[in-house]
């Protein structure tokens, strides 16, 4: 609890749609279910306001990267559905080259700076 | 209903308050509520407790229903006319500052009819300026409720200024046709300048592109309804001023009419914005309704000319009544689309919509086959070559939106899709107006 790193707002922003196409590219989902996976993939690192999923799966909606289905399983209630289509599964190949070229990046610039120590400190 | 059900209800109540978030939404929001609450009892808090901490975790509802409203931006619509019940019930919606524009309309182009000297019919000079006599206040009256930064406000001038100066400085010859031609294509210009400061100069931003467009249709719908009270209006005043004295009618007539037809331009574009719900609950019932009827006479006609062969041989009117038709539909159609909820699924009108477009698409064809072959024939003249730039401008935007209407119908592209092919289309539209206004007259010797 101490020690939780706060993340920027707009990384997880950004972080977002990866995210959660990522996670319906699993399999189809409901809103909370999808929020729950979030948490457990980031160990409940990566906090969002609950509400601000829908706007996000709706957008996605929009762009026909998701489709929705209301469904009531067998157990629950009455819930929407979102399955990850092919444009979907796309855009979700895209965001990985461009987030594995971020990472790539920044992990090169971390490993520089290790190596030169900051003028006072040695 | 016990506490906690009572509860729901009165956030349901809450959240539904915003007019961005519609009623499924809500059902979507209350069972992420519900499922919430549920895991945090199975981990041993009390109902009451759960209730809190879900609620405090959906986030704040101001914030979330601004989140909506920029994914919708057809429901943010909305919201911005109407920002909330008390605010709408305080202030008048600038319904004083619309009149003030909407005087300073009709007064401008009073002071130009009299400066024409109003000798029968318009002189040329008023007829090619009679755009910049008014929309000019539309465009500044938006600059005003967007308050534009100086920058942006000169941007929206430009081209009013531009048009000026063209339009006075340019020797047009007596009896020009390019000179009618710009006339005709300048206020479709302008009305794109309005545009500019209607979206509040984030003329890139797709959403508000379609917001124009609506705005545009919805401004239609008002000021033809003004235009039919005014005609019953007229009507009256003329029955009963003429047993007073004769011509006393006519000539109360002539001041009002001009002065009102000016002065409606601004308060259409008011009553848009001011009465949204009136025209909201209306326009997709128009689209309704004439969408199939214009589909089924634009299949009967293109039917009857193909059969009947007379496709290859319109004449110069009937090219003119075709153009006007295409238009229409255009017209149409991007209003259709600007009203439609974008995540609805492809139903029934889609596919409405796909026989107009086609039907309008095999007809712009027999119209360009026609017009080619008089070209072909007699030459080029300022009219052919503004109506074969038209005709080939609405053919491309046919082809773009019959092939993802029926990718659409087919499932295999996203209304999104659709929707952005008009609006990137736009500026097309503009510019060629502004080159038929700027570019043709020069070529043909402003004759």
């Amino acid at each position: 609890m101490s020690s939780r790193i706060h993340i920027d707002k707009d990384l997880v922003a950004a972080s977002a749609t990866p995210l959660v196409l990522a996670i319906l590219s699993e399999g189809e989902s409901y809103g909370y279910a999808i929020l729950k996976r979030v948490r457990e993939l980031s160990g409940g690192e990566l906090e969002w306001t609950d509400g601000m999923l829908y706007p996000l799966l709706h957008r996605l909606h929009r762009l026909g990267y998701v489709t929705t289905d209301w469904r009531i399983p067998p157990e629950g209630r009455r819930r929407k559905y979102y399955a990850i289509t092919e444009e979907g599964r796309a855009a979700l190949a895209e965001q990985k080259r461009q987030w594995a070229t971020v990472t790539r990046a920044l992990n090169d610039a971390w490993t520089r700076f290790v190596l030169v120590p900051a003028p006072g400190e040695v | 209903m016990d506490v906690l059900e009572s509860r729901i209800a009165e956030w349901r109540a809450y959240v539904g308050r915003s007019r961005t978030v519609t009623e499924p939404d809500i059902d979507e929001l209350e069972t992420h509520l519900r499922d919430q609450m549920a895991d945090l009892g199975a981990g041993g808090l009390t109902a009451d407790e759960a209730f809190l901490v879900a609620v405090k975790r959906m986030g704040d509802i101001d914030g979330l229903s601004r989140e909506f409203a920029l994914e919708h931006s057809d429901r943010l619509w909305k919201q911005l006319v109407l920002p909330s019940k008390s605010e709408s019930e305080r202030s008048s919606n600038g319904l004083v500052e619309a009149l003030l524009f909407a005087v300073a309309a009709a007064v401008t182009i009073q002071i130009a009819l009299r400066g024409d000297g109003w000798s029968g019919d318009p002189s040329p000079w008023f007829m090619r300026n009679v755009s910049l006599f008014v929309v000019p206040f539309l465009a500044w009256y938006f600059a005003q409720q967007r308050k534009l930064p100086l920058r942006q406000s000169l941007l929206t001038a430009a081209p009013f200024v531009a048009g000026a100066l063209v339009m006075n400085l340019y020797p047009f010859g007596p009896e020009s046709s390019t000179e009618m031609l710009a006339a005709l294509h300048l206020p479709v210009a302008l009305w794109f300048a309005v545009g500019y400061a209607y979206v509040g100069g984030e003329w890139r931003s797709h959403e508000r592109r379609m917001d124009f467009v609506r705005f545009s249709g919805e401004w239609f719908i008002y000021y033809v309804l003004i235009a039919l009270g005014g005609g019953v209006l007229m009507g009256l005043t003329l029955a009963i001023l003429e047993p007073v004295r004769a011509g006393l009618g006519e000539s109360v007539i002539e001041w009002v009419v001009p002065s009102g037809a000016a002065g409606a331009v601004i308060v259409a574009a008011w009553l848009v914005g001011a009465k949204q719900s009136v025209v909201e609950n209306m326009a997709p019932v128009l689209t309704m309704v004439f969408t199939p009827l214009f589909a089924l006479m634009l299949t009967g006609s293109a039917l009857t000319y193909a059969v009947s062969g007379l496709g290859g041989e319109f004449d110069r009117e009937q090219l003119a009544v075709f153009d006007v038709l295409l238009i229409v539909v255009l017209g149409l159609v991007l209003y259709g689309l600007s009203a439609r909820e974008s995540t609805q699924r492809a139903g029934f009108m889609d596919g409405v919509q796909l026989v107009a477009v086609a039907a309008a698409l095999v007809l712009d064809m027999m119209v360009l086959t026609s017009m080619l072959a008089r070209i072909g024939d007699l030459g080029f003249t300022p009219n052919r070559v503004a109506a074969l730039g038209l005709n080939l401008a609405l053919l491309v935007n046919l082809i773009g939106a019959a092939w993802l209407s029926l990718r659409l119908l087919t499932g295999r592209a996203t209304f999104h899709r659709l929707s952005r092919w008009q609006t990137r289309y736009l500026p097309v539209f503009a510019l060629w107006a502004a080159g038929v206004v700027v570019v043709l007259p020069p070529l043909f010797a402003f004759g």
